[in-house]
């Protein structure tokens, strides 16, 4: 079947069965920063934005997002970017491999939370895994980089 | 100091948090390659009977299928060890025996993954399914034997016995360990249990294969050990190291998982057989279930003391085990010995260590790699003995560690001293919260190398370039822990140019200079010592060029890292200097190299505590704070050092409290997915968790830099379960302390 996605602003057709996850789907048209890290939608790092709001690629039928708006991290590099410097800041990517589903959850949250607290923060990101960091780091450069954005 | 113990950002961190596509498998995502997986035994021990893949041959796709009669019969070992390697060489690529839940029994090419998976359910086996030693207590001298026929072992100091299902075994004293117990007032033993801990990196195993246009079979791999890789390879398949390649791009995460050569070896073996490109990637079922672990290990410490806590023995029993295959069994269980008696340095101690085979998965290299069992144990017992005797567990090793010495850099009872202040210890009593929760804390110490004394060497290079910037070429393996902008701080710092003057390579095994690869907290202190030879000679040589093309004595001249100056005044820029040196005026390419072993390895030092609240109703535990006290020397990236601490103690929590392994009496593993089996997120660990630093020299390391990398890993468990305690009064000496093992401990007795 022919699905038709708007992935970063760009319209995509592309040919494929029915059974096949979007995840899948997106890495075959090229956006390479969706990644798989588990079978059980439990790691987050395949996060892309569908409609803007933060969804598990591994678990989403392509179908499902037939004509959605779907954003990936090539499609936010100025914002990632942003943030980026602040994580950076922290020494706060280690191996970089959950990055990308991390840093579109965090672009969702401050969308829909301006002014979040600590636990807030934590328990919007909570599905996001990393294994390298402890976390810590990263809630720093969370906070230091909303705090600049507000500026 | 311009750039080193300065918090230097990643210089490939922007990339990494952009998304850019540097990993193994986006390297070749989109291509034509063959899909590799491998059909595994659903038995724990078996003898293969017949396999028939006459049917799953004729699937449209199916590129090959190969079974144990297919591959050379070479043994070897995965274990990422310089050669000759202490592991034995007790495997080959499939074998008529499959030895573990997972063992693999065929492996199968396809076009695509739907017809290789087709394939592998038309493959039919025959097993003759045999009872299994699952239960590695029972290992020991049993009637199963996991290796019938004796393996190639390079050292027979390693105690093989396969007779015995002893992959190793060995003994280590010093000190009148007897005397210490009988001039004891106070003595106890008690047993601890440590589970054979998941790495759960998020990225899992994964390689790919391809000749190139030179007719050599290229390897990319998301590996800790390319070099390690490349000769495993070239034995394993019969094959010239020089027709051999191995790349490593982006890592995402390894944590001693990738140290061994979990799945090079089926997409090598592939391409060679069907000329074709290649590639596997393991499922998240396959990297946890099927791949290595922590060795899981039983520890008996009986320590002796009079009544005033000073300590007069410690006798240490280990049963480890290693699984169906011995990589990395001498040497693991070795650290329970290396980096622990060295910490009581004064007190007499002993260690018999018998690391046993079983019919389970394999154990292998991770992060602390025995020295976090050991800690486990010893700390425990220190911890138990301070209660028995109604003392601080600070006080007692006050009066029982290391002190300060000429031969040790830093200074543990210092990270001690910190910590309590910090954390202020004194004040932390047991507190009832009023709501069936209660608090308390406890505290551990530990220590580990930097580098591997006497064995492991890093090597650097550095090319002058046309331009007047500098390639800095390196073996060592970036997994995420930063190496390659640390080590790149250190080059710039020696060859005073700004760090963007310095391009990274790494690591390619045709390009890169030999390094044994990212283990045993060897990137800053071993390969970074290589990289400050190599900046140091570049320097020398830059000067030699000018000399010649200035038409100056060498001692008159003077390097600045922007120019090369006369004492006259006259002056060429490194750029200048660069384009005549490889010009036809110089015929003169710069490249020099370092390469460099430590005669010891100075170990970096940790003090921990914790806090956690238990709920006494059921078991449930959270630290709720956590401080670590850390002495790395001088740290070169005090940024990226504070992360490695944090991240070993999201580490340690999660041995600690909630990654549980349970192996069922088939020996098939229960968690093998991220959802059984409990990594901490980021709502279990909470902002509470603190890192300072105890600075000290090292002599002998780069700018007077320990190691970072797995000491961070050793204290968390040791220190909660004694915070536990005294909670709740009741000791679990299993990891983890789940809510169910701790209820269970509270209301059974």
């Amino acid at each position: 079947m022919i699905l038709t996605l708007n992935v970063n602003g760009r319209k995509r057709e592309i040919s494929i069965s029915p059974d096949e996850y979007l995840l899948d789907v997106l890495r075959k048209l090229g956006y390479l920063s969706v990644k798989r890290g588990c079978d059980t939608g439990s790691c987050g790092l395949c996060t892309v934005l569908v409609e803007e709001k933060p969804v598990l690629s591994c678990s989403t039928l392509a179908v499902r997002a037939q004509g959605k708006k779907i954003t990936t991290i090539e499609g936010c590099q100025e914002e990632a970017k942003r943030f980026a410097e602040f994580m950076a800041a922290e020494g706060a990517e280690q191996c970089g491999y959950c990055a990308p589903g991390f840093t579109l959850t965090v672009l969702a949250l401050m969308k829909e939370n301006e002014n979040p607290t600590d636990e807030e923060i934590l328990h919007y990101l909570n599905g996001n895994l990393c294994r390298c960091s402890g976390y810590i780091s990263q809630l720093r450069a969370i906070k230091n980089f909303m705090e600049a954005e507000k500026r | 100091m311009r750039f080193v113990n300065k918090e230097m950002k990643k210089i490939d961190g922007i990339g990494l948090i952009t998304g850019k596509p540097f990993y193994t498998e986006d390297l070749v995502a989109n291509q034509e390659y063959l899909i590799v997986k491998l059909l595994r035994s659903p038995h724990a021990y078996a003898k293969i009977k017949s396999i028939d893949i006459t049917i799953a041959l004729k699937v449209p796709g199916v590129e090959g299928i190969y079974t144990y009669k297919d591959v050379p019969q070479t043994m070897f070992t995965l274990a990422g060890q310089s050669y000759p390697e202490p592991s034995p060489y007790d495997r080959k690529i499939l074998d008529e025996y499959v030895r573990y839940v997972g063992d693999p029994v065929a492996i199968v090419a396809a076009v695509d993954e739907e017809s290789a998976e087709k394939a592998m359910k038309l493959i039919k086996v025959e097993y003759e399914v045999l009872e299994a030693v699952v239960d590695y207590e029972k290992a020991l001298d049993s009637h199963i034997l996991v290796h019938k026929d004796r393996a190639h072992i390079n050292y027979d100091t390693i105690g093989y016995d396969n007779k015995r299902n002893l992959a190793s075994s060995y003994l280590q004293e010093k000190g009148d360990v007897e005397k210490g117990f009988s001039e004891s007032e106070v003595i106890i033993e008690n047993t601890y249990y440590t589970q054979p801990q998941i790495h759960a990196m998020m990225e899992t195993y994964r390689s790919a294969s391809y000749f190139d246009v030179y007719g050599r079979l290229t390897v990319i791999s998301s590996t800790q050990i390319p070099f390690h890789v490349r000769r495993h390879l070239a034995r394993a398949l019969d094959y010239p190291s020089s027709k051999i390649r191995v790349i490593k791009p982006k890592l995402g995460g390894g944590f001693g998982g990738k140290q061994t050569s979990v799945c090079e070896i089926y997409t090598a073996f592939v391409t060679l057989k069907t000329g074709k490109p290649s590639k596997i990637i393991y499922t998240r079922k396959e990297t946890q279930a099927y791949s290595n672990t922590r060795h899981g290990m039983r520890l008996t410490v009986k320590i002796g003391s009079d009544r005033e806590g000073n300590i007069k023995a410690i006798d240490i029993k280990v049963l480890s085990n290693t699984g169906a295959y011995g990589e990395h069994a001498p040497t693991v269980t070795s650290l329970v010995v290396y980096k622990t008696f060295p910490l009581y340095e004064k007190v007499p101690m002993r260690c018999k260590a018998d690391i046993v085979y079983s019919n389970t998965m394999v154990g292998g290299a991770f992060r602390g790699y025995g020295a976090t069992q050991g800690t486990f144990a010893v700390e425990s017992a220190v911890n138990e003995l301070a209660h028995k005797l109604g003392m601080d567990p600070t006080e007692i090793r006050m009066k029982n560690l290391v002190d300060q010495s000429e031969t040790v850099s830093g200074d543990i009872k210092k990270c001690i001293q910190i910590g309590k202040e910090a954390f202020d210890w004194k004040n932390r009593k047991v507190v009832d919260m009023g709501n069936g929760k209660v608090r308390a804390s406890g505290m551990a110490v530990t220590m580990q190398g930097s580098g591997i004394a006497g064995l492991d060497t890093g090597s650097a290079t550095v090319k002058f370039h046309d331009s007047g910037d500098f390639t800095l070429m390196i073996g060592v393996t970036d997994m995420g822990q930063g190496c390659d902008t640390v080590l790149t701080q250190m080059a710039a710092e020696i060859l005073e140019v700004p760090m963007d003057k310095i391009v990274l390579n790494a690591a390619d095994t045709d390009v890169s200079p030999y390094d044994p690869g990212a283990y045993a907290s060897s990137g800053t202190y071993v390969t970074g010592n290589a990289v400050i030879i190599a900046c140091e000679k570049m320097k020398k040589e830059i000067l030699a060029s000018a000399s010649k093309l200035m038409n100056k004595d060498i001692d008159e001249l003077q390097y600045t890292g922007e120019y090369v100056e006369a004492k006259d005044g006259t002056r060429l820029t490194l750029k200048e200097i660069a384009i005549r040196s490889v010009g036809f005026e110089g015929k003169n390419q710069i490249t020099t190299t370092g390469t460099w072993g430590g005669e010891n390895s100075p170990p970096p030092f940790i003090a921990s505590f914790a806090e956690v609240e238990v709920d006494t109703l059921t078991g449930e535990t959270n630290v709720v704070d956590f401080l670590s006290v850390a002495d790395c020397g001088t740290p070169i990236n005090p940024a990226l050092a504070r992360v490695q601490v944090e991240g070993g103690i999201a580490q340690g929590i999660g041995l600690a409290l909630t990654e549980e392994i349970t192996i069922d009496k088939n020996g098939k593993l229960l968690q093998d997915t991220l959802m059984q089996y409990k990594i901490p997120s980021r709502k279990d660990l909470g902002p509470k968790v603190e890192v300072l630093f105890s600075y000290s020299n090292e002599p002998t390391g780069p700018f007077g830099a320990k190691s970072i990398g797995e000491v961070v890993i050793n204290t968390p468990a040791p220190a909660i379960a004694d915070a536990i305690y005294k909670a709740t009064k009741s000791r679990v000496r299993s990891l983890p302390i789940t809510s169910e093992k701790l209820f269970w401990e509270m209301y059974s007795k």
